[in-house]
């Protein structure tokens, strides 16, 4: 076969529809697939604009509120208590016997603890926190803690993510299991790993969580909108973080 | 919020050319979007930069509606003596934020 054959033959088969789950050999966060430029924004914390919110993450940390507590008040220094925090999150809360997000831990601990009202969600404040939180798990393997207890959830997160919905009638699944590498409108589809949430996204020009990124790809499925913080999109958390684990934290990442 | 970031080498040589990198934050709302009712939302936009080494300016940059919000300015000096930068934003709406680094020269 000539080696122009075989060239054709390679991409023929590398267009052939994948089907399943993604072996984690093959798996690829999306600062793979982003351009150069992009990449060295995320880099360098003196370029990164999602530094800008950990900085104001960190004040808020040692901010006294509510009931006269800060954060720091209870956990410390972040760099220490608060590394691999967000690589296990979402993660089971015993009271409730739910899973909560990141952002649920923190808006629940200011309740709980600090007896202050909750941030309302994609605020500068939850952002800033959250980023500064995540930041203390930079590099650090996501790890999500999966037990008897946390099992069905993950089950109603998987179901999600193949389920067909919207009037396009489409899946999680069918465009980043399936057919990840491929072009959508000049886009490259990635595997869809929330590895750096939460991310400066240059469309957005702000900050954001993966509720906002997932609730934009399900709006441009034409579906039905859950809320922020509903059971479907914190299982479907759930399920995205147990799919990406082992793969390295990012954030706060920058993507286009 | 409005903070901003700049990012100076702590030590240079004399003569030796420094990359400075500056972050600010700010919605820079071009004033061209309307609401979902239609109505314009002002413009807010931060409207100059400017870098002073020694009291020198050194750097300047006006800025317009169609640059991206929180802006990444770099750019570049040479390193004559040990001193302060400092940095000054100026916008919309008596937006001001200043910062200031410290450089040794040696």
């Amino acid at each position: 076969m000539s080696p122009r054959l075989l060239l054709l033959a390679a991409c023929l088969a590398g267009a052939s529809a994948r089907a399943g789950e993604i072996p984690p050999d093959q798996r690829r966060s999306g600062y793979e697939t982003m351009s150069r430029e992009t990449q060295k924004i995320q880099d360098d914390d003196a370029t990164n604009p999602g530094m800008l919110w950990v900085l104001d993450g960190e004040a808020l940390w040692g901010k006294k509120a509510g009931a006269e507590r800060s954060c720091g008040d209870c956990h410390g220094d972040a760099k220490a208590s608060m590394k691999g925090v967000a690589a296990r999150y979402p993660a089971l809360d015993a009271a409730r016997g739910t899973p909560l997000t990141l952002e649920q831990r923190i808006n629940a601990c200011r309740v709980d603890h600090q007896k202050a009202t909750p941030f309302t969600y994609e605020s500068e404040e939850l952002l800033a926190l959250t980023a500064y939180v995540a930041l203390q798990s930079r590099g650090l393997p996501i790890a999500p803690r999966i037990d008897a207890k946390t099992k069905p959830f993950l089950e109603a997160g998987r179901e999600a993510f193949r389920r067909r919905q919207g009037q396009l009638n489409l899946s999680c699944a069918l465009c980043h299991d399936d057919n990840w590498g491929k072009h959508l409108a000049g886009s490259p589809i990635p595997q869809g790993h929330p590895t750096g949430y939460p991310l400066y996204r240059l469309e957005w020009q702000s900050l954001g969580s993966l509720e906002r990124r997932l609730r934009n790809c399900l709006f441009g499925i034409r579906a039905r909108l859950p809320g922020f913080g509903s059971d479907e999109l914190v299982d479907l958390e759930l399920y995205l973080m147990w799919r990406a684990r082992g793969m390295k934290l990012e954030a706060p990442a920058v993507r286009p | 919020m409005a903070r901003a970031v700049v990012t100076v080498p702590p030590r240079a040589r004399r003569g030796e050319i420094v990359e400075i990198k500056t972050l600010a934050q700010h919605p820079m709302e071009t004033g061209f979007r309307r609401t979902q009712t239609g109505e314009l939302i002002p413009r807010d936009i931060i409207r100059t930069f400017r870098c002073s080494y020694n009291g020198t300016e050194v750097f300047r940059a006006e800025l317009h509606p169609a640059i991206a919000a929180n802006p990444l300015i770099a750019f570049t000096t040479v390193a004559t003596e040990s001193g302060t930068l400092s940095f000054e934003w100026a916008g919309d709406n008596g937006y001001t934020v200043t910062e200031i680094a410290a450089i040794k020269v040696e």
